[in-house]
């Protein structure tokens, strides 16, 4: 495979995946707005992303396939393969006369509980992200997290504030919803997140109970328990209606004073759906490839890096745009 | 170290100087007495000395977490802050139990004397039996950057709340050269100085920007016009020959300027001058940032003091020889300032703001356009029937600046020149606080020399958040003042609000980002 101005492309397919200009066919990861792009002709995706992409990218002609499941394009074989990055989320592996190369889109390695468990595919070439590419990156068991997390909505119920979190609508919203002591209080839930709930569940998929934030709730409702909302609703009008609030942030970014300061966040949890430093080692090591390409992150340092572990190790130019601190994902219609 | 550190997570993680101000008082309720004066010493940058060089912490550091050199270097610069990247790179530790605050610094300070192979065996212990968050405070002591976004002021007043004494006397119990490793905190804050009540200063009367066409001020023989000078407006004090010098922060800074020491000489007098603080040479006066620099040196050296003399120029006398003028009118407060002058000795560092001779508004109006080769921003109006009023109240005093309008913002966003200039950032977009949010209301590009160009590109590429092209978001840090024309509602703009002729007056690293202007306050110039 090759990194095009399009996307990474599989020439002897003619197919490209998770591109960022329009093409005929295109193989996606996973439905975040910079893998699942406007303005293909046909998207090929995991079974659960695919009722999200549709739902982002009205009228979008999808086909879903399982996990594992061979499909056969021109004489080389693709398969989907969970990468333990949010809910349906795949490597992709490509086998073309022996030579198999995996792209896999973000991933990470610590179960998250909600996500199907990140697979190692052995592979020649592997096509890495490296958002968290570098040695400060280093999460914490996410147990401990949630325990902090835990903790602060107590304290917040105790001294009669709201607890305000931020999560992204797909992913993130559903691991802390997952993840944090529902019985501390009731779960909350901005639109465009109860819309990815829904479709979620919707397919059988199991997200805990919450409860959609509509207008009609009063803020003293509110008090004692927990909203989760995407970032941009932090500054809207309907974000600002939420108080008293203790307001947290949950990010990899998290890990730098300098991102906890600004922001006007009560807490910063530091919480990512993509892998750490020790994470992208330990999976590109698993993989036993011996080339790899790193997409976006980090990518420079930690190329080199993995030149002086012995790899073939590239750097490529794309549009992904790993994790952001204001989300850039289209909001979805709440 | 765990009251200490948590007193830093509360702090760090706030703008809200009333919560920081809370995070204190708890602190000084609960923290041992030790530990309150090293907490005190160290957010007034009284820290000891550096004893191991920063060369030193990064090699090993690099060593401990196993990474490489050019690795190391590349985390710092995304971090770009030495104490934190080596927190965040060394194996995960767990919290400190043992060690207070004083038994930290002291472990720090004990170092200086020790041979290399030792500091390195310390340190490495230290780092450790330290979690992440001691760690960086660790590493901070003892690289001797201990900023932490607290002013003096915050001390004092959670000081004055823990305690029951009343801020001002606080302010002055901090004064002076204390040493943290031997002073007790009941010899420090509650043994009463005789010579307290010598230091008080009265609140500051402010101005309001002139809102109004000049001639709606009635008659100009009623007003008297002076210079606005752009310093810092200062309260000097003389009572029983001791000298005090307030900000208008209600700082006191005298140790960063000991020129005004002299004043002790003028023996049996008493007063209290209001005026504006400045640093003035033979080649008249210097610009804002020269004085700023000397604010943040405490305890100057000779070179400092030859080569940026500090000067205040006078123009108003609230006291004198006891008595309390600030009933009394402008005009007669003026004829006695004038009066006291002319017994001041030549030398000292003072001089007495000259009134403008004017018959007309338009008159002033023409000395007003002059006011830039004065090295001064405008005029300054005050009525002479005018008492001295406490802060701020609209009609006896006017600001009259050649910029109409300016307010203190932060830079959020930056982008990269054009023609020469493309390996500079050079336009900027900035912002200003609504509640805990910074909201963008405009962008600005001239006003700032080469030199700062540069400067700021150097703070951009460390501390940029995300890129969008060719603009990057950074770290909301760096304030600055920007001057416009004038302002109106705008529904197009996020901010509510559009500018005309906005520029970057000056870069205010005098200012924190907590410090920036409100949303309210641009509201207000509408
Ligand atoms: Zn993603
Ligand atoms: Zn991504």
């Amino acid at each position: 495979m090759t990194i095009t101005d399009k996307g990474i492309y599989c020439a002897e397919a003619n197919v490209y995946i998770d591109p960022w200009k329009p093409v005929d066919k295109a193989l996606i990861t996973h439905a975040h707005s910079d893998h699942a792009r406007w303005g293909h002709k046909q998207y090929i995706s995991q079974h659960s992303s695919v009722p999200i992409i549709r739902h982002r990218l009205k009228g979008a002609n999808v086909r879903g396939v399982k996990f594992g499941e061979k499909i056969n394009i021109n004489g080389v074989q693709f398969s989907f393969h969970p990468a333990g990055h949010i809910i349906g989320s795949a490597q992709i592996r490509v086998e073309h006369k022996g030579r198999v190369e995996v792209a896999s889109g973000d991933y990470k390695l610590e179960a998250d509980g909600i996500s199907e468990e990140i697979e190692i595919v052995k592979c020649h070439h592997f096509i890495t992200e490296s958002t968290f590419g570098l040695p400060i990156f280093r999460w914490r068991p996410q147990s401990e997290v949630f325990s902090d997390i835990n903790e602060w909505w107590k304290k917040n119920k105790e001294e009669g504030k709201i607890s305000f979190i931020t999560a992204y609508a797909l992913g993130k919203a559903q691991r802390l919803i997952q993840n944090v002591d529902s019985k501390i209080g009731t779960i909350y839930t901005h639109g465009s997140i109860e819309i990815v709930n829904n479709l979620f569940r919707d397919q059988g998929i199991n997200i805990p109970t919450t409860r959609h934030l509509t207008s009609e709730i009063s803020q003293k409702q509110l008090i004692g328990n927990l909203v989760i909302a995407p970032s941009s609703a932090l500054g809207s009008s309907w974000g600002k209606k939420i108080k008293p609030a203790s307001i947290a942030i949950t990010s990899g970014w998290m890990t730098m004073r300098g991102n906890r300061r600004r922001r006007g966040a009560d807490r910063g949890f530091i919480l990512s759906d993509h892998a750490d430093w020790d994470g992208l080692n330990k999976v590109i090591d698993a993989t036993g490839a011996s080339e790899v390409t790193v997409t976006h992150g980090y990518t420079e340092a930690f190329a080199r890096h993995l030149s002086e572990r012995g790899f073939k190790a590239y750097t490529a130019t794309t549009e992904y745009t790993g994790e952001q601190l204001i989300e850039n994902e289209t909001p979805v219609e709440a | 170290m765990k009251l200490f550190t948590e007193l830093f997570r509360k702090i760090d993680g706030t703008t809200s100087t009333t919560a920081k101000t809370k995070a204190l008082v708890q602190f000084f309720e609960k923290a041992e007495d030790r530990d309150k004066i090293w907490a005190i010493a160290l957010f007034t940058h009284k820290r000891p000395k550096r004893s191991v060089s920063t060369g030193l912490l990064r090699t090993w550091a690099a060593k401990e977490a196993s990474v490489s050199d050019w690795l190391f270097d590349e985390c710092y610069q995304m971090v770009g802050d030495l104490a934190e990247t080596i927190a965040l790179l060394l194996p995960i530790g767990s919290a400190d139990k043992k060690n207070t605050l004083d038994q930290w610094v002291r472990y720090i300070d004990d170092l200086r004397d020790q041979t290399e192979e030792l500091k390195e065996k310390s340190v490495l212990t230290a780092w450790r039996s330290l979690g992440q968050e001691e760690r960086f405070l660790f590493n901070k002591i003892i690289t001797g950057g201990f900023r932490m976004g607290v002013s003096d002021r915050t001390i004092t007043k959670a000081l004055s709340k823990n305690l029951s004494i009343n801020e001002n006397t606080i302010a002055h119990r901090l004064m002076g050269n204390w040493d943290p490793f031997t002073v007790s905190f009941s010899e420090l804050l509650l043994e009463a100085n005789e010579n307290e009540s010598n230091s008080k200063p009265y609140p500051f009367y402010l101005a309001y920007a002139l809102d109004k066409e000049i001639d709606l001020l009635g008659t100009p023989e009623d007003w008297m016009a002076e210079w606005k000078w752009d310093g810092i407006r200062s309260q000097l004090i003389l009572r029983n020959q001791e000298v005090f010098l307030w900000s208008r922060g209600q700082e006191l800074i005298n140790q960063s300027f000991p020129e005004f020491e002299i004043l002790k000489e003028f023996e049996g007098s008493s007063f209290v001058i209001d005026g504006e603080l400045i640093v003035r040479t033979e080649d008249g006066i210097q610009d804002f940032n020269v004085l700023q620099k000397r604010l943040g040196r405490k305890k100057p050296g000779k070179k400092t003091l030859k080569d940026h003399p500090a000067h205040i120029i006078a123009y108003d006398l609230l006291e004198l020889e006891g008595e309390d003028l600030r009933h009394l009118p402008q005009g007669e407060r003026r004829i006695k300032l004038e009066k006291l002058f002319t017994a001041f000795p030549e030398q000292f560092p003072l001089s007495i703001s000259p009134l403008l001779n004017f018959k007309s508004w338009e008159e002033l109006a023409e000395l007003r356009s002059m006011a830039r080769e004065k090295k001064s921003e405008g005029l300054m109006l005050k009525s002479v029937e005018g008492t001295y009023k406490t802060s701020r109240k609209k009609g006896d005093w006017w600001k009259w600046k050649l910029d109409p309008y300016t307010i203190d913002a932060v830079m959020i966003y930056a982008q990269r020149g054009h023609g020469r200039r493309t390996s500079l950032f050079t336009d900027f977009t900035f912002a200003v606080w609504k509640g805990d949010q910074l909201v963008p209301f405009t962008k600005a590009y001239t006003g700032l020399t080469d030199v700062e160009f540069q400067e700021i590109t150097r703070f951009v590429k460390k501390n940029t958040l995300e890129r969008f092209g060719p603009v990057s978001s950074v770290k909301a840090e760096l304030v600055f003042e920007i001057a416009f024309e004038g302002i109106a509602k705008s529904k197009r703009h996020k901010s509510g609000v559009a500018l005309r002729f906005p520029r970057i007056k000056r870069w205010r690293k005098d200012k924190q980002a907590s410090e920036a202007n409100k949303i309210e306050d641009l509201m207000f110039l509408l």
